[in-house]
This record gives C-alpha cells, sequence and structure tokens, in this order.
C-alpha cells in the first residue's frame, strides 16, 4: 500500500500521534517562513577573516586533512604547477579536463608535454582536472556542482584530483557556498559535492587508509593572493 | 525463494553477551575502538572552541525537536520538491512496503545489479535478502558493508559495520572469496577491494543509497561518507533510489549544515567528513553524467508512534555511534549481542521501538547507567531515561523474570512494614555474618548466583544500618 495509501496513513499517523489536524495558522506561517528565509544558525567564528586570511585558513585546513596545496601568483603558472605537481608523484601527463571554460584562461597549450582531453573520465584515465564553485576556509573544504561545465564523474572516478581554484573564490563557510547557488538558480545543480580532503576508510581496525573507492590524492592549485 | 533472514536474538543479550566476553578474537577486534575513535573525538573537538560546541549543540536539539512537531508539514513540502526536480517519493509505512516498492523499482528499471551505498534502514528492512530472493544480486559498496555481506554477517556498529573483525579475518575472508593471495596488511586489503568493486560500479543498473539528511526546502538528499563509494553508486547507474527514514528531514540546507558539523566531530573525530553530498532529481539538460531517474523509498516502521511520546527524544538520533564508542557494555561485548541492527545505548532504546518490547527486553538492561552515553550525545538524547522507560514497559507487561517480580513485591511487602523490616534486615544480618564469619566474605548464596558466580558477596558486620543509627542518633 505504498503510493497514496501509504501518504495518508504516514501523515494519519504522525498527525494522530502530535494530536492535531493538517498544519494550519500561525504554525503553518513560521514553517512556511523558515522554508522561505532558510535563517542561518551559528557558523563558527574561526573563518570570520579578511580574505587573505581566509585562504590561508583554507590552506592550512585543505592540509590537515591530507590535501596538496600550490600556491601560485598568476593565470599563466597554472600549467606549468600542474605539470610540475604531476612529474613530482610520477603520474602521467595526460589529464581528462572539466569542460568548463573558465579553465580555457589557463593557457594549457603552454606546456608541450601536458596533453589534455575535456570531458568525463573513464576508468583508464588516471589523472582528473575540474574549477571549484568555492573553497571553505572553515575546514578547507572543496564545494562543487555538476553541470554540463562539471561532470561530477570527475570528481570521483580518477585517482587523483587536481583543482584549479581561484583565491577569491575562497569564502568563510558552507552557507555562503550554498548562497552563490540560490543566487543561480531556483533548483539546486543535479549534485552539489563538499569535499574535505581525498578519500579515506577506517573499516578495517579503524586504521586510515587514502583512497578507498574516489580520489587517492586530492592537489588544489591556489591562483592569486 | 524465500530469503534468508538472519534471526534477532536482542532477548537473549545475557547469553550473547558471555559468549562475546569469551571470544579473544572479537575482544582483540573490539579493543581498536578503545584506542582510536574515543582519542580523535577528543582532538576534533579541542578544534572548535567549547561555548560554539554547546551553542551547535542546542540548536541542532532545537531545529530537530522543531522540525518533529511540525513532521508531516516537512514531509509534504519535500515530497512536492521532489517532484518538482523530476523525482518521486514512495510513502511506505511498514518495512514489506518498502522492501516492495524497491522491488518493483528494480522491475521497472530492468535492473539486475544494485550498486548500494551504506543504509542502516536498508539492515533494519533486510532488503539484502529480499532482493536476492527476487532474483537481484545487491553488492555493498561500503568497504566495511562490503566485508560483512561477504561473510554473511550483520553489521556489529552503526558506522564501523565490521569493527568485530581484524585484519587477519579481512584476509582470509579476502583470500576465499577473491581467490587471490591472501595479503595482511590494510593498504593491500583496502587496494583489493577497490580493485574489484570498480567494475561493480558500471554493472550496476540501480545505485540506493541511504540518507543523513532529506531537505524539505530544495527536495535533496544528502550522504556523509569518508570513501565516496556511495558517490560512485549514485552517479554511475541510471536511476539512484533514496532510502530513508522519516526521521531524516530537516527544513532547510543551513539546517543540514549545523548537523554535519557535530556529526563529523562527534562520530569519526574529524573537523568535517570528506564527502558531504547533496542530490537533488534527475540529471539536468546537457549534463553529462548523474542518473536519469530519482527515487526516494520514505519508510515510516514504527516511528510515527514515538512522536509525542517519551520515546519522542530518538528521533532526533542522527547515527553518530558516540554512543556506543563510550559505552562500557558496548565496548566489552560488542555489537552482535545486541541481537540485531541497531547497537549500544541507541540501539537499547530504538530497537524496543521498532521490534518491540517483547523481542528486546533484555537490552534496556544493557546499561550500567554510567550515564556516558548521554553526555556524549550531540543531539542531547537522554538515552539513561529512555533505557529506563523502556524497563518501566517492560516490567508493566510483567516482562521481568518471575523470581525478579516476586522478589520485588515481597521486598515492597516487607519495606512497607517498619517493624517487620527490622526484624527480616537485623535476622538476614546476624545470619549471612555467621556463615561470612571470619573471611569476611561469601562465595555461595541461595538465590544470588547472579552475583556470586563472579564475584564474592561481602558479609555483612554488626548490627544493621536503621540498628545502628538508632544506637547513635536515638529515635530521632
Amino acid at each position: 500500500m505504498s503510493g497514496t495509501d501509504g501518504k495518508a496513513a504516514i501523515l494519519g499517523n504522525i498527525r494522530r500521534a502530535l494530536g492535531r489536524g493538517e498544519l494550519s495558522g500561525a504554525a503553518r506561517a513560521e514553517c512556511e517562513a523558515r522554508l522561505k528565509e532558510h535563517p542561518s544558525n551559528l557558523i563558527p567564528a574561526r573563518s570570520k577573516l579578511p580574505k587573505a586570511e581566509q585562504v590561508e585558513l583554507f590552506v592550512k585546513m585543505a592540509e590537515a586533512v591530507k590535501a596538496s596545496v600550490t600556491r601560485v601568483a598568476r593565470d599563466e603558472d597554472v600549467p606549468g604547477a600542474l605539470v610540475g605537481y604531476l612529474k613530482g608523484q610520477n603520474l602521467p601527463s595526460d589529464v581528462v579536463m572539466a569542460p568548463d571554460a573558465s579553465l580555457d584562461r589557463y593557457g594549457w597549450q603552454s606546456e608541450r608535454m601536458l596533453s589534455v582531453r575535456r570531458g568525463r573520465p573513464e576508468d583508464a584515465d588516471q589523472v582528473g582536472v575540474t574549477g571549484a564553485l568555492c573553497g571553505v576556509a572553515e575546514t578547507g573544504t572543496l564545494m562543487m556542482a555538476s553541470g554540463p561545465d562539471h561532470p561530477t564523474t570527475l570528481n570521483f572516478m580518477p585517482e587523483t584530483h587536481v583543482v584549479v581554484l581561484r583565491a577569491e573564490q575562497v569564502v568563510g563557510a558552507y552557507e555562503e557556498g550554498f548562497n552563490i547557488l540560490r543566487a543561480r538558480g531556483a533548483t539546486l545543480p543535479r549534485t552539489v559535492n563538499l569535499v574535505t580532503g581525498p578519500s579515506r576508510t577506517g573499516d578495517i581496525e579503524q586504521k586510515i587508509e587514502l583512497g578507498a573507492h574516489g580520489p587517492r590524492r586530492l592537489h588544489i592549485i591556489v591562483v592569486g593572493d | 525463494m524465500t530469503p534468508v533472514i538472519p534471526p534477532t536474538t536482542s532477548h537473549v543479550f545475557r547469553d550473547n553477551s558471555v559468549k562475546a566476553l569469551a571470544n579473544p578474537q572479537l575482544q582483540r577486534a573490539l579493543s581498536n575502538i578503545r584506542r582510536d575513535f574515543v582519542d580523535s573525538r577528543g582532538r576534533a573537538l579541542a578544534d572548535l572552541p567549547e561555548e560554539e560546541y554547546a551553542a551547535l549543540k542546542a540548536e541542532a536539539k532545537a531545529l530537530k525537536d522543531h522540525t518533529l512537531a511540525h513532521l508531516d508539514f516537512y514531509l509534504e513540502r519535500f515530497a512536492a520538491k521532489v517532484a518538482e526536480t523530476g523525482g518521486e517519493v514512495h510513502w511506505c509505512a511498514t518495512a514489506a512496503e518498502a522492501r516492495e516498492t524497491i522491488i518493483a523499482l528494480c522491475k521497472r528499471y530492468n535492473a539486475k545489479t544494485i550498486a548500494k551505498g551504506k543504509s542502516m534502514v536498508g539492515e533494519e528492512i533486510d532488503l539484502n535478502a529480499y532482493l536476492e530472493a527476487a532474483g537481484l544480486r545487491p553488492i555493498e559498496t561500503d568497504l566495511g558493508e562490503y566485508i560483512i555481506q561477504m561473510k554473511g554477517d550483520r553489521p556489529s556498529h552503526i558506522t564501523a559495520p565490521a569493527i568485530h573483525l581484524t585484519k587477519e579475518d579481512v584476509g582470509d575472508l579476502f583470500a576465499e572469496k577473491h581467490k587471490r593471495p591472501r595479503k595482511s596488511e590494510i593498504p593491500a586489503l583496502v587496494g583489493e577491494a577497490r580493485e574489484m568493486l570498480r567494475p561493480r560500479y558500471h554493472e550496476a543498473d540501480i545505485g540506493l543509497t541511504g540518507a543523513n539528511f532529506l531537505i524539505a526546502e530544495t527536495g535533496s538528499s544528502a550522504i556523509i561518507t569518508n570513501e565516496g563509494n556511495g558517490d560512485l553508486s549514485q552517479i554511475l547507474p541510471r536511476a539512484h533510489i533514496v532510502l530513508a527514514s522519516i526521521d531524516k528531514i530537516v527544513p532547510t540546507l543551513e539546517d543540514a549544515l549545523t548537523i554535519s558539523r557535530i556529526l563529523a566531530r562527534t562520530s569519526s573525530g574529524q573537523e568535517f567528513t570528506v564527502y558531504t553530498t547533496f542530490s537533488t532529481g534527475v540529471r539536468r539538460a546537457g549534463d553529462v553524467d548523474g542518473p536519469a531517474a530519482f527515487h526516494v523509498v520514505l519508510l515510516d516502521n514504527g516511528r510515527s508512534k514515538l512522536l509525542g511520546t517519551k520515546q519522542e527524544p530518538i528521533l532526533r538520533c542522527i547515527r553518530c555511534a558516540a554512543c556506543l564508542n563510550h559505552c562500557p557494555v558496548y565496548k566489552s561485548v560488542g555489537g552482535h549481542a545486541y541481537g540485531w541492527v541497531y547497537t549500544g545505548p541507541m540501539g537499547a532504546v530504538i530497537t524496543p521501538a521498532l521490534l518491540g518490547v517483547e523481542r528486546s527486553g533484555p537490552l534496556p538492561n544493557a546499561s550500567t547507567f554510567c550515564g556516558r552515553c548521554e553526555a556524549i550525545c550531540p543531539m542531547s538524547i537522554p538515552l539513561p531515561s529512555l533505557m529506563r522507560h523502556w524497563r518501566e514497559t517492560e516490567y508493566e507487561r510483567k516482562g521481568a523474570p518471575a523470581a525478579y517480580r516476586h522478589g520485588l513485591g515481597l521486598w515492597a511487602f516487607v519495606a512497607k512494614r517498619p517493624r517487620l523490616y527490622a526484624l527480616a534486615t537485623g535476622l538476614g544480618a546476624r545470619v549471612l555474618g555467621c556463615f561470612g564469619r571470619g573471611r569476611g566474605r561469601l562465595s555461595a548464596l541461595p538465590l544470588a548466583g547472579g552475583w556470586t558466580g563472579t564475584r564474592d558477596f561481602p558479609a555483612p558486620e554488626g548490627a544493621t544500618f536503621r540498628a545502628q543509627w538508632r544506637a547513635a542518633h536515638g529515635r530521632g
């Protein structure tokens, strides 16, 4: 009896237990207002900082959860930073990159060794490169939203995920990231990921091991200051 | 095919515990909780000022209480939002309805293989057994769940399902089932599971996950994980089914974020869990990945009848497992002794609610009433009082053992008659004092084998407390 009957049964049980009929009047208006205004709850004070210090906090927190971070001053430094990271990790210089126009500005063709394919990843792809919606200083978290420019599979399938983040994209708290999305449209994108460090598991003897199913390595290139 | 359901053994908690205490392999595995969970929780809390943690806790409790008081409203809003984003909500009052709905969806999508993220509600309704009986192939992808599915065990912990196994046990199991050389180190075992599971996500027709939150404002479901398996499970197959109970609803994204902040700290000792993922409806025009179908199977299964009762606070539970990790009883006997899927103090409260107190009578007694669970609970659930309420219910339905009931009845009769009480206790003290003379203790006592089986009973010395009080203070 799932479906309509199930709905009537569950709502009926709830209303009986709460000793009232369908919610109405002032109580209903209060709930409507809560959904419409979505008031913020307490946001820990530690991320309420001037921008430059927020970027520093973001880097410190990301490194604390075993992401690695490179900071570069200019757009044209980004391809070199990517190639340098891949070399240092003994990784191939073939990457699959999000079809995100905002990544075009970095001039990837300047690195002759780098081979870039744009699109979603296959199992054979070892390195994925994406942008992000924002970086959250509070916990060194990257916020990423699905869309034609950012396939979610890029965040999870390749063993190494490299994210190019502009310093001005760093915000204090997750709430600010959701407000960016709310400003873009009435419904959220299909998938919004908050990613804090590379994949890990503690399921065998509670010992933390990186790279359970998602990326073993998360590298963040922060551009600008 | 008839589903093969492991029996529930909550009603024989005492026997289960005796076996658990005598199992050296289990005791070795349980020692990992003592070392790790508790220490890392302390560290993560240290990074957040105490007053901020207290304020977050108070907000989380208040928002959950508000939601429960308006549960019908928020559930309806959630369902309407899911429909707006191309998904569908299936309202299921019972476990059987939820299972039938999921099996019907598998048929609708002509599905054979189901990649599963971790879901305690899935365990609660024995979903895998029913899917297999319907000719389907459920594959657990969370490492702990993968291990216990392979072994045919129930989870023994709500966030670390295979905590009862050591790496040697996992090495033996993988060697047998994967038919590969036996590995003995954790990195190699994790790598082998990763390699075995990756193709399964691609084979799966449907991805099924649980939910940490259902968000009324946006119609999103959210999962909080460290491995990324729940994400691969929902973005690679063509349909995503979310299985969630009605108590998972919160009003807004802000409310979900507040609870997420305390969940990570209190559950695993992290500042924030690695992956917090919000899934809203179906893939959009132009998206190159993500599921084309989105279904939420919303389960009541007895939760709504807790609203407005003394047990309502357990509906605030966010399944962080801090109460298990800090419980001296859980840490001594492990999760399987609790005889079903929910374990530790939260299990001792929720199991009688869902299975019935007649099938789980001993669980509310599985406590030393030390109060650590209540002190540690991020949602301020008064777990010891809730256990006490179940004890009262159990007593009212005369579920307590006859000796206990008659003994207490006899004591009440005597205690209400002061002269008789003085006579009986005075006599008792003299008789026991005689037996224990010289040693000061008794190693066997009629009707008290439960005590003297494992330790001596101190022999009374001299007069009763009341007699001594009278002698020292007069009748005053």
